[in-house]
């Protein structure tokens, strides 16, 4: 059934959350604050009681695929189950109510959390220094790229391009050119993989930095990366490493041993904290040595066995976050890294390139890998045959969800036909998997056989497939009273 | 079959540009109008939003002079001919299924002032840009 | 511990299945001189080893319930009801991603919706998007924005906007050819006419601060008329809690408004996770950053909801996307949309009250002590500044207060040299009077 509105269920007058009275004598705004500065009415927030409130959210909550409820294959995403331990973690008093500017006496647990998380993250990486303030990958990105800037600056000269294999997340170009940088593309080899003759011919004395995703987004480990960094740094050109693939490397090679100059990881991929709909992340970036010094402010110090935070520091390219990052975000992954440890660490990449792999060779005889080789933890298939019968790639995807799980990625990385990029981690059970692959060797059955029902998915869903033409012809962002005719089977617009 | 009108010249890029008598007091000046071909419409789908260059600005033959949205793809449409801006079509604006319905009248894009007026005879005839569409499509 | 559950068993039974011997054979392309084939991280715990691990590291924190806390610049504590918590940590709002497959994600598009119309409605704004990473890195979309629409290459930055804010403007900046300049303050307050005089027309935009670092109440009315004068767009950075009284952006003529949200039902968390609220005029919504859900029809004509406008985004526009900005605060998002539910007109109304009257019933107690005046002579919300006289060591004083388990104003001295004197002081409504009254007690046997 339809849930309306939460404006639609507004009744004036009711309350859903009593404030405690004033202990305080009254004062009045009006003889406090110039009337021009004062709010005339009070914002039309919905008028609720707390019930309301709580069917409301549940149910619009049950309309919801998600980690907890489905199987959620969405390639280059890493959507493993985020443990309950880490949320209880996270909430306890003294991490979750802490003020950024209480004394350094005052947070010597969280700041010793914070220290450790780095050394941790340097370890695993094999990079010399953190900086955890970064709020998401492509905010990691941006602050990496600042680095890169800052690093060709120091040396006295500027350099304006930055390459990008044809595979990359978006993210990558578009933090390149929000950093003031020209962006010039790398067409993959015929193996997927980056072309070093392509990579020599666009090498040019601008160049500042490639970006590169090892494993890329196809799922392949550059094999060839120690003599791309080599290259790179022929011309003192730097390596970036888009870390959001990291959950394949997990103790099995380390970037800061492939010639990786600097690297983002996102947390909330590898490290499992929970997506939230949309985030929050973190993305903290991880550098070699000689880029230390650029890290932005404020970083964490030991001092003997005290902690605090160090503000300047003359070479950094200052602050991207407003306090110290997605704190909340970091103390789940620290969670999540020491309960694991290292075996649990390295068990769990094993069984998500072993999942991986297993579900590529269930799909592999009736849906081709394009660039194929044993692949780390995800893979990307091509549902190009499907066109003849009008299916597309999309079309499929809209089809699992009737069969109850999360579509795949598609039509990523660009580079692929008919994408479809399927990541099924570690944490999900050869039982799932199994169920999984039946689904979409039906789906490719019914694609053949009964197309308009694949075209016309899903049909189980609240909804039927969205018009999205019309969304983005009329953009409607926010709901004005008196614009819908609400029930129960359905909103219609009012004419 | 894929509709490219004889009278009309095109680029490899799918735009097509017509030439046409400028504006009354201006002599012998002329126009070029600038829209994109049905084949890039179809290849396009639903165009949602159409964005066009401000007049007066001066674009180079080749440049990105205005941007063609679909749902989940935006597209450069490059001028034709080097130039000023004359004339834009605000109805694409307003209502982009224009250039679904009718992009060879009134879902045209600009028009521009060429500066060069050689250009125009270098742009493809309708018989080039027809084999270079059909040689894509093998 | 680990949460992968296929059995050794099972794994070489899908090794087999795979058509190899061996994992080894599985990474056979990752070279062999680059294997690093250990991690070095401690051995891992059970869940109850975790818990008391992260029970002693909680512990070595005072955290802000068990203390009089009298911080706020830019982190506020405000009371969370309970229903948020209840509700947000269902794992349907917790474990989906980004709603990209529109119908099997209808509840966190209809709520970010909700959050969007809530949002402007608070601001009194056209446009909301679905949220960015906090209210700084908002402040620099915003800047960003404005040199892209105006073409114009100054950007004017008040002295009294957070110097957070203005550090990570500066960052997201460098390397652009942008120019930031700074607009001095005087007795607390944007100097409208040095303002005034830095307007030009290469000006792209002006970002002010409402309540202001200080929490002094700016003139934005003004401030916006001088702005929109020379064609420059004028943002504004506000406090969301404070728009139960105070005049909205949208009603002073903001162009884009700009916020940290976290204090709207999520805890201070030590600074992040932060809330990005980001608002605009309509004719700025093809050029905002980051993701925006709207409202459509499905094919049986049904209301439903998708995300829209994407072109604008990285996914799709690569380097010429509006904004790198992928992952955003979706969590928060949710929780300040069932926050400002449960509140409604009335609460948030009655909650700007209370924080306004215990905040000026603290700074009028603390004005009693001879040793302490008010910095500046301004109109403010819940936060104000005050000075001590010269002969008395502020650090010295705030030590005291810690002892008494007080966490005094935050020192101004780092941030603005010449307020070596000043702390900033900030009461909301979890501030109980009888914490403010020992405060002034222990504040008065210190010196």
């Amino acid at each position: 059934m339809a849930e309306p509105l939460i404006f639609e269920r507004s009744v004036p007058g009711r309350r859903g959350y009593l404030l405690p009275p004033s202990d305080v004598p009254g004062f009045r705004a009006d003889d406090i604050v110039p009337s021009d500065r004062l709010r005339t009415e009070p914002p039309p927030l919905p008028e609720i009681a707390e019930f309301d409130a709580i069917r409301h959210y549940t149910r619009l909550s049950q309309q919801n695929f998600s980690v907890d409820t489905h199987f959620y294959p969405l390639g280059s995403c890493t959507m493993k189950y985020n443990p309950k331990l880490n949320e209880r973690i996270a909430a306890l008093p003294g991490f979750a109510f802490l003020h950024p500017f209480q004394p350094a006496a005052q947070v010597q647990g969280m700041l010793a959390l914070l220290y450790e998380l780095e050394q941790l993250l340097c370890a695993i990486t094999g990079m010399h220094a953190f900086t955890l303030q970064p709020a998401a990958g492509a905010q990691g990105e941006l602050t990496g790229l600042k680095i890169i800037a800052a690093y060709h600056r120091r040396k006295g000269r500027r350099r304006s391009t930055i390459l990008i294999p044809d595979s990359a997340h978006g993210t990558n170009p578009a933090s390149a050119a929000l950093s003031g940088f020209q962006v010039v593309q790398l067409v993959s080899g015929r193996d997927g993989l980056i072309d070093l003759n392509e990579l020599k011919e666009k090498l040019t004395k601008d160049v500042a930095a490639l970006m590169l995703t090892n494993p890329n987004t196809l799922g392949l480990f550059e094999r060839e990366i120690k003599t791309i960094a080599a290259v790179l740094h022929e011309q003192d050109a730097l390596i970036y490493m888009d870390g959001a693939n990291m959950n394949a490397l997990l103790g099995i090679a380390r970037p800061g041993e492939m010639g990786v100059d600097l690297l983002q990881l996102n947390l909330h991929k590898t490290f499992s904290t929970p997506h939230g709909g949309g985030g929050p992340g973190a993305g903290p970036v991880g550098v070699v040595k000689r880029l230390e010094d650029f890290l932005p402010v404020p970083r964490v110090r030991k001092v003997g066995k005290r902690f605090r935070w160090e503000e300047r520091s003359r070479a950094s390219i200052g602050r991207v976050h407003g306090f110290y990052g997605n704190v909340g975000v970091l103390v789940r992954a620290y969670a999540y890294i020491r309960a694991l440890g290292r075996e649990g660490l390295m068990r769990a990449n094993q069984a998500a390139i072993i999942n991986a792999n297993y579900l590529k060779a269930k799909l592999q005889p009736i849906f081709p890998v394009p660039f194929d080789d044993h692949c780390m933890h995800e893979f990307v298939v091509t549902l190009k045959a499907l066109k003849t019968h009008g299916v597309t790639a999309g079309d499929v995807a809209k089809r699992l969800l009737d069969y109850g799980f999360y579509a795949p990625t598609v039509y990523f990385p660009l580079i692929v036909d008919e994408a479809l990029m399927i990541e099924p981690t570690e944490t999900e059970s050869k039982e799932t998997l199994d169920e999984f692959a039946d689904a979409l060797l039906a789906i490719e059955q019914e694609a053949k056989t009964k197309p308009d029902l694949v075209r016309q998915a899903p049909q189980r869903m609240i909804v039927e497939r969205l018009d999205e033409v019309k969304a983005a012809r009329e953009p409607n962002l926010r709901w004005k009273a008196g614009t819908f005719l609400f029930s129960p089977e359905g909103s219609t617009q009012r004419k | 079959m894929i509709q490219i009108p004889p009278e009309l010249v095109y680029t490899k890029s799918h735009e097509w540009a017509r030439r046409l008598p400028g504006a009354a007091q201006a002599g012998d000046a002329i126009e070029i109008m600038v829209g994109i071909t049905a084949h890039a419409q179809e290849e396009l789908r639903d165009i949602v939003f159409v964005e066009l260059p401000k007049i007066g600005r001066t674009v180079k033959q080749g440049e990105a002079a205005a941007v063609i949205e679909s749902v989940k793809a935006a597209f450069d449409i490059y001028a034709p001919v080097s130039g000023a801006i004359a004339r834009v079509n605000e109805a694409v604006v307003k209502s982009p299924q224009l250039v679904n319905q009718d992009c060879y009248g009134t879902g045209w894009l600009f028009a521009i002032t060429p500066s060069d007026p050689k250009e125009f005879s270098s742009l493809l005839s309708s018989g080039a840009y027809s084999q270079q569409v059909q040689a894509q499509a093998h | 511990m680990d949460y992968a559950p296929n059995t050794d068993a099972q794994l070489q039974e899908m090794l087999r299945t795979i058509g190899v011997g061996s994992f080894d054979e599985l990474i056979s392309t990752v070279p062999e001189d680059l294997h690093h084939r250990t991690l070095d991280a401690p051995s891992g715990l059970a869940e109850a080893q975790m818990i008391t691990l992260g029970e002693q590291l909680a512990a070595r924190n005072a955290s802000l319930k068990e203390q009089a806390s009298f911080l706020g610049a830019g982190c506020y504590h405000h009371l969370v009801p309970t229903v948020v918590d209840a509700l947000a940590s269902r794992g349907e709002w917790l474990t989906p991603y980004t709603p990209y497959q529109a119908e099997a994600s209808q509840g966190t598009l209809q709520a970010i919706y909700e959050f969007q119309t809530m949002v402007c409605e608070l601001f009194q704004m056209d446009l909301a998007n679905a949220s960015l990473y906090d209210g700084a890195s908002s402040v620099a979309e915003a800047a960003a924005l404005s040199l892209r629409v105006t073409e114009r290459p100054r950007i004017l930055v008040s002295e009294a906007l957070h110097p957070h804010a203005r550090q990570v403007v500066s960052t997201y900046l460098s390397g652009a050819s942008a120019v930031l300049q700074e607009v001095p303050s005087v007795n607390g307050m944007t100097d409208l006419e040095a303002l005034g005089k830095a307007l030009r027309d290469d000006v792209a935009c002006v970002i002010m601060q409402q309540p202001n670092v200080f929490g002094c109440l700016e003139d934005m009315g003004q401030a916006a008329q001088l702005t929109h004068r020379v064609g420059s767009l004028f943002v504004a950075s506000v406090y969301p809690i404070s728009l139960g009284l105070l005049q909205p952006p949208g009603a002073y003529g903001a162009d884009i408004a700009v916020a940290e949200g976290r204090c709207l039902g999520s805890p201070p968390a030590y600074g992040g996770p932060g809330l990005g609220l980001f608002t605009a005029t309509s004719a700025l919504m093809r050029r905002v950053p980051g993701r925006l859900a709207g409202c459509t029809v499905d094919r049986a004509g049904r209301r439903g909801f998708t995300l829209t406008l994407q072109t604008r985004e990285q996914h799709i526009r690569r380097e010429r996307a509006t904004s790198n900005i992928c992952t955003n605060e979706g969590w928060l998002a949710l929780r300040a949309t069932i926050y400002m539910s449960l509140l409604g007109p009335q609460g948030f109304r009655e909650l700007a009250q209370l924080n306004l009257e215990k905040a000026h019933y603290a700074r009028e107690r603390l004005l009693e002590i001879p040793w302490i005046s008010a910095t500046f002579d301004q109109p403010f919300f819940n936060e104000f500044t005050l000075t001590y006289d010269e002969a008395v060591k502020p650090e010295a004083v705030h030590r005291s207060l810690a002892k008494a388990g007080i966490t005094g104003g935050l020192l101004l001295s780092d941030w603005y040299p010449l307020l070596s004197q000043s702390s900033l002081w900030c009461v909301t409504e979890v501030t109980s009077r009888e914490a403010i009254d020992r405060l002034v007690d222990v504040l008065k046997k210190a010196v």
